[in-house]
């Protein structure tokens, strides 16, 4: 049901519904929705007793306009957004109750978070608004994703993603440019932006996610578009390549006399824990448990906020995921178990470590 | 005006009965039992979902539902596989009621379903909705559990295609709009009130349903809502308006022969009546044709409505349930 709920970026609203009507009927303390429309639930521990935040966020990449109608096979789910973040969101429903269920105390304060505006042009806006105005300390925080299941990040890459539109205005003079499209231009800038030097070491990559460009066979395109990310182990050279694409754009548009915009959409910031931490060692130690693979790598999720704010996080996935942000996505079920169980054995073992959380 | 005055009383939007625990509550009190009967034939694409969202949210979530039965009529695929898999109980048609047979059609699901269900209420849901939800079976029983004298509670569906003022469309099918309501408003102008008679998805209670005949085919709703009405009046029934179904479309041709079905069913129906009299034998061969290049091509299609006498005949019933 929170699958079939669409929830595209600044869209979120029904879905927050949905799960503050949960969080209301698991009895939850201090439910609300912030004024980006986070929805929150709290679960009171002990008095003084440190808080672990538990976080998915609740949009998806697909459109109101798409069907969000899942099928179901004997072991599959599918239907869009079911991977990312559908899948995470619909657990972050479900543990209040599944705690009951299970007759669980716990020795420490948990807040639930469904967040807003994390993806794309969200910037994970919902999640960096809950932190810089939240009233309540966070000393700890899982972010829940759908998949990869063994999912272990607790490392943030500093990463930015941008757009870039290519107009030929309407008096361009083709006579004096020569008889080149939208395309070509943007293609001139995006050979550019490969020859900037990407060193091995920091480890960075510059992607082209997206190419849109032009209406039909024999009209040049009066407008071509790049989406694009670069990422790196080091904010520095994130913000050097930024700075070249700049260059390459300006000295494109002055060449070419088209117009070409750049649209800076998201950015995070590079950080995280050590893999000795605690936490990462908590959560090792519940996926040896559960015979679950750790698999190890950065992320660009909610954690790269949570880490901004100082917090140790990790993010946790919760099944095999497939074709995950497309119209085909599925994800398995048998694992959801193990991957709600792991969910729950970290919470149960964060809360024997209360007195050391904070 | 007696529609005027049903259509206030008796007319619902399932956003009326989103307080699933009162309606629980109040369900308790009475001390009612309610099985969902989901009639299939190869439907595993779409079963596995109704199971899930059934059992979750009006079994474990609110105890609403006391059984959910898959009542097959002899599927090809996984249907039951599927149903099972997920928790419901799984027959297939020709099993119950040996000494009855077996007849190929919903109708005979539905029949036999109230044979092998316990409940009080029996809740019937097609299994070919896609966008199914808990108001599927809350908005068709809460009618029921809050109002005694109600007996029959029918879906009906927006239907949006467009409409850009407050008014909409009654929002009826095409072989409603075509065959149905011009037939009622002839016949039994009372019963137009219903905006969708042809939906699949109802709730009854069981001392309702034993006491009517099911036609197996195409004409088990007509003959329902016209022999209820006879032996009930109009205020037996109510409606619920359950938003959006999002269903497989059907092709036209498929829709002659539901409309041929239907109109047996009527005109045995009024013919018992006296309300028409039938001089000749009908034929019961529906003539569809078809351009093959310059060729034209007919197909003739034999639809038989049989029908099955009310429940309460049957021994083996009057036995089960000390009748």
């Amino acid at each position: 049901m929170m699958a079939e709920t669409p929830a595209p970026s600044f869209y979120e609203e029904e879905r927050v519904r949905f799960l503050l009507d949960r969080f209301r009927e698991a009895g939850l303390d201090h439910i609300s929705n912030d004024e980006v429309n986070n929805g929150i639930g709290f679960l009171p521990g002990p008095e003084g007793a440190p808080t672990v935040a538990v976080a998915a966020h609740l949009d998806t990449i697909f459109d109101s306009s798409v069907s969000h109608a899942l099928s179901l096979e004997a072991n599959r789910v599918k239907g869009v957004g079911i991977g990312d973040n559908s899948l995470g969101a619909a657990v972050l429903a479900s543990l209040p109750h599944i705690l009951e269920a299970l007759d669980i105390q716990l020795n420490m304060n948990v807040l639930f978070l469904g967040v807003t505006r994390s993806l794309g042009r969200g910037n994970l806006g919902g999640i960096r608004f809950l932190l810089d105005n939240a009233q309540q300390k966070i000393d700890q925080a899982i972010c829940l994703e759908g998949a990869p299941f063994g999912r272990l990040n607790f490392t943030s890459l500093a990463m930015m993603r941008g757009e870039i539109r290519v107009e030929v205005p309407d008096e361009y003079d083709f006579s004096r440019f020569g008889v080149n499209g939208a395309i070509v231009h943007l293609n001139d800038v995006m050979n550019r932006m490969l020859e900037i030097p990407r060193p091995s070491r920091p480890q960075t990559s510059v992607v082209f996610g997206s190419l849109l460009g032009g209406t039909t066979f024999h009209e040049l395109a009066r407008t071509a578009n790049l989406r694009f990310e670069v990422r790196s182990e080091d904010d520095d050279v994130v913000d050097m390549i930024e700075e070249r694409i700049g260059l390459i754009i300006e000295e494109v548009a002055a060449r070419s006399g088209v117009d070409l915009f750049f649209d800076k959409i998201s950015y995070r910031r590079q950080g995280g824990i050590g893999f000795e931490h605690p936490l990462v060692q908590t959560c090792r130690g519940v996926m040896k448990d559960l015979n679950i693979e750790p698999k190890i790598g950065p992320s660009m999720s909610e954690l790269a906020a949570f880490i901004a704010h100082d917090i140790p996080a990790v993010t946790l996935g919760l099944t095999k995921g497939h074709k995950v942000n497309t119209f085909e996505e599925e994800v398995e079920i048998d694992p959801i178990f193990d991957g709600v169980a792991q969910v729950i054995g970290v919470l149960l073992k964060l809360s024997e470590q209360s007195g050391e959380l904070k | 005006m007696i529609i005027d005055d049903w259509l206030e009383t008796n007319s619902f939007h399932h956003s009326e009965f989103w307080d699933l625990k009162k309606l629980v509550a109040d369900k308790e009190k009475q001390n009612l039992k309610i099985s969902l009967c989901i009639p299939t034939l190869n439907e595993e694409k779409t079963i596995g979902k109704e199971i899930v969202i059934f059992k979750s949210e009006l079994m474990t979530r609110y105890p609403l539902i006391d059984e959910i039965a898959v009542v097959d009529s002899g599927s090809k695929d996984k249907t039951l596989e599927i149903a099972e898999s997920f928790g419901a109980d799984t027959y297939f048609s020709g099993d119950i009621l040996k000494d009855e047979g077996f007849k190929r059609g919903k109708g005979e699901n539905l029949w036999k379903a109230i044979h092998q269900l316990t409940g009080d209420i029996i809740v019937y849901v097609d299994a070919d909705i896609t966008n199914i939800h808990p108001r599927f079976v809350t908005g068709l029983v809460a009618p029921l559990i809050y109002q005694p004298e109600t007996k029959y509670v029918k879906a009906f569906y927006d239907r949006p295609l467009a409409f850009s003022q407050g008014i909409r469309p009654s929002g009826g099918g095409r072989v409603t709009e075509i065959l149905t309501r011009p037939l009622f408003s002839l016949f039994f102008p009372e019963l137009t009130a219903l905006m969708q008679p042809l939906s699949g998805e109802y709730a009854v209670r069981r001392e309702v349903l034993h006491e009517i005949a099911f036609p197996i085919g195409y004409g088990v709703e007509i003959s329902h809502l016209i022999d209820v009405y006879t032996k009930w009046g109009l205020y037996a029934f109510a409606q619920t308006d359950l938003d959006k179904r999002v269903h497989r479309n059907q092709a036209t041709r498929d829709l002659g022969k539901m409309a041929f079905g239907i109109l047996q069913a009527f005109l045995n129906r009024t013919e018992q009546l006296d309300m028409i009299e039938v001089k000749s034998e009908v034929s019961k061969i529906l003539r569809q044709f078809q351009v093959n290049g310059t060729q034209i091509e007919q197909n003739e299609i034999t639809i038989v409505e049989e029908e099955r006498p009310p429940m309460i005949t049957v021994d083996a019933y009057r036995e089960k349930f000390g009748l």
